[in-house]
């Protein structure tokens, strides 16, 4: 007979329906080991599933005529019940690898009690930093990350002002422990500054967001009113990276491991450039940036490739009194996902960007490629004092969090 | 064997199917441990539930044939195909997948689980630990 040290699992295989404290179980393990519940840990980008919400989003909406759009779309279209004015790329379904990662495609748990979607979603967003030992968490939207590809950029304005209201109204009241970024609608610079200013005393709200699939310049003239306001708030601007597999690279590919490892960072690429070379933080050197989810190895290759360019043709470059590596060091990056794959290579990356006072902790869960804090925890060549700060207290700097204290001292 | 291990009864032998799997935590002296009983081609494999990449359930996810690409005689590609001669378990935190047999990824064989000896006699199935 079975012997009695044994218990056998009660899920044998981790499914759509299992619950988020299961899936993480095992990030137990590395809270034990490196005595994580003493640390503080804020992670720096995370997501819910605004879709699931997505009618009561909607009933934000301030335009009666969207909104009617909106609910005929709902009513009429078989599949737009929670997707109506979304411009929801198809290939996103590729990235649970064909069910491989299922907490990607859904997380169908349980959550009893919940009657709207937020309250769903602060539920599974509680569980989730339970398991891997979070103190804050700061959640953003998933598919939203890509109103910047939408094809009518006034539709895309008021999906992310309905969003910002409705994430504001029911999400952040219901759990102190949930930061946000709020997206800005990029298209409308005026829209942005409006944005703030609804916005930039709400409690919760710790900074505003690009997101970077999209087609602007960021240097424009239109966008520097935006950055003066967020540099006279103190509030951090991010710019978090998204998918595109239809742009002139992705478009050739054919499999979604290389669309996501390029469109991920090259959108980044991109802005950091324009950012860097039309000397933005020298027009706003109180303007702190947060570079998110790109990873990390495209860092020490832009810091190359950039001084490399500038050296040669600094008239191209006027504004600029420093090397524009300089100033990328001066910028913060979130840590997911941390391509460690060569202990060399990481350790200069992560030396090339100061990531002892740079570097931000993110989970970036419930992606398929995110990270557990252990990872940082795990890092070799990082000191113990930078682990802290990686984890959590460059994060307390960067948005001004004040006196919160570890799980462990709670 | 080792003088410090010992062989635990761990279930039936029908408690594990041709291409399935028994996941169960055994407790020790030392804390519990968690492994991955497999059956493939009518033997047994005992793997722990832990990941090499970031410590994930890696006995818990899903069990499917090795995917390979297919090429003609001018290595054109003629699309994806299962090989069914190779049993993979999937990790579920981050895709990572293991040859059943051996518990190596496919294309970083250093990248290993964690083996238990594993033995089945008389219809039940014991894994020393």
């Amino acid at each position: 007979m079975t012997d009695p040290s044994v218990r056998r699992l009660d899920t044998q295989e981790i499914t759509t329906a299992t619950d988020t404290r299961e899936i993480l179980a095992n990030a137990r393990r590395d809270i034990e080991r490196y005595g994580l519940d003493d640390y503080l840990i804020v992670d720096v980008d995370s997501h819910h599933v605004e879709l699931d919400s997505w009618p009561e989003i909607l009933a934000y909406l301030d335009s009666p005529v969207m909104r009617d759009t909106a609910n005929q779309m709902m009513r009429n279209w078989p599949q737009a019940s929670h997707l109506a004015l979304h411009n929801h790329p198809p290939g996103l379904t590729m990235q649970d690898v064909s069910g491989r990662i299922p907490h990607q495609a859904s997380l169908g748990e349980d959550t009893p009690g919940a009657t709207t979607g937020a309250d769903r979603d602060v539920t599974l967003v509680r569980r989730a930093m339970d398991a891997m030992s979070i103190d804050l968490q700061v959640v953003f939207p998933q598919p939203m990350l890509e109103t910047g590809l939408h094809p009518q950029p006034e539709v895309a304005t008021a999906l992310l002002a309905a969003y910002n209201r409705w994430f504001t109204t029911e999400i952040l009241p219901r759990e102190p422990r949930i930061r946000t970024m709020l997206g800005l609608p990029f298209e409308n610079p005026d829209a942005c500054l409006a944005t703030i200013e609804e916005f930039g005393d709400t409690p919760g709200v710790i900074g505003f967001l690009v997101t970077s699939q999209r087609h602007a310049g960021v240097h424009r003239n239109a966008y520097m009113p935006v950055y003066r306001e967020l540099e006279r708030r103190g509030l951090p601007i991010g710019f978090h990276a998204g998918p595109n597999q239809a742009d002139t690279m992705t478009s050739t590919m054919n499999r979604f491991l290389s669309a996501h490892a390029m469109s991920f960072v090259t959108c980044n690429m991109t802005h950091m450039t324009n950012w860097v070379v039309n000397g933005i933080p020298e027009r706003f050197p109180g303007l702190k940036t947060i570079w998110i989810e790109s990873g990390l190895a495209w860092l020490p290759f832009m810091m190359q490739r950039l001084d490399h360019e500038y050296y040669m043709r600094s008239s191209d470059a006027p504004l600029l009194t420093r090397p524009p590596s300089h100033y990328m060091r001066e910028m913060f990056y979130t840590s997911q996902p941390m391509e460690w794959t060569d202990d060399k290579l990481l350790a200069a990356t992560l030396e090339a960007i100061d990531a002892e006072n740079s570097l931000m902790y993110s989970s970036d869960w419930p992606h398929w490629d995110f990270d557990v804090p252990g990872r940082i925890a795990a890092l070799p060549f990082v000191s113990e004092h930078g682990k802290r700060n990686i984890l959590g207290e460059t994060a307390r700097k960067v948005f001004e969090l004040g006196d919160i204290a570890p799980s462990s001292h709670r | 064997m080792t003088t410090t291990e010992r062989l635990v009864d761990v279930g039936a032998s029908d408690d594990v199917p041709e291409r399935g799997r028994l996941v169960v935590e055994i407790g020790g002296p030392t804390g519990p441990v968690t492994v991955g009983v497999f059956r493939f081609g009518g033997r047994l494999y005992a793997w722990e539930n832990r990941c090499a990449h970031q410590g994930g359930p890696a006995c818990q996810g899903r069990i499917v044939s090795r995917v390979r690409e297919r090429l003609d005689d001018e290595r054109r590609s003629l699309g994806l195909r299962f090989d069914e001669d190779v049993l993979h378990m999937v990790c579920p935190w981050h895709g990572f997948e293991y040859d059943v047999t051996t518990g190596r990824h496919p294309g970083r064989p250093d990248l290993a689980l964690r083996s238990f000896p594993v033995a089945e006699d008389g219809g039940r199935i014991r894994v020393a630990v």
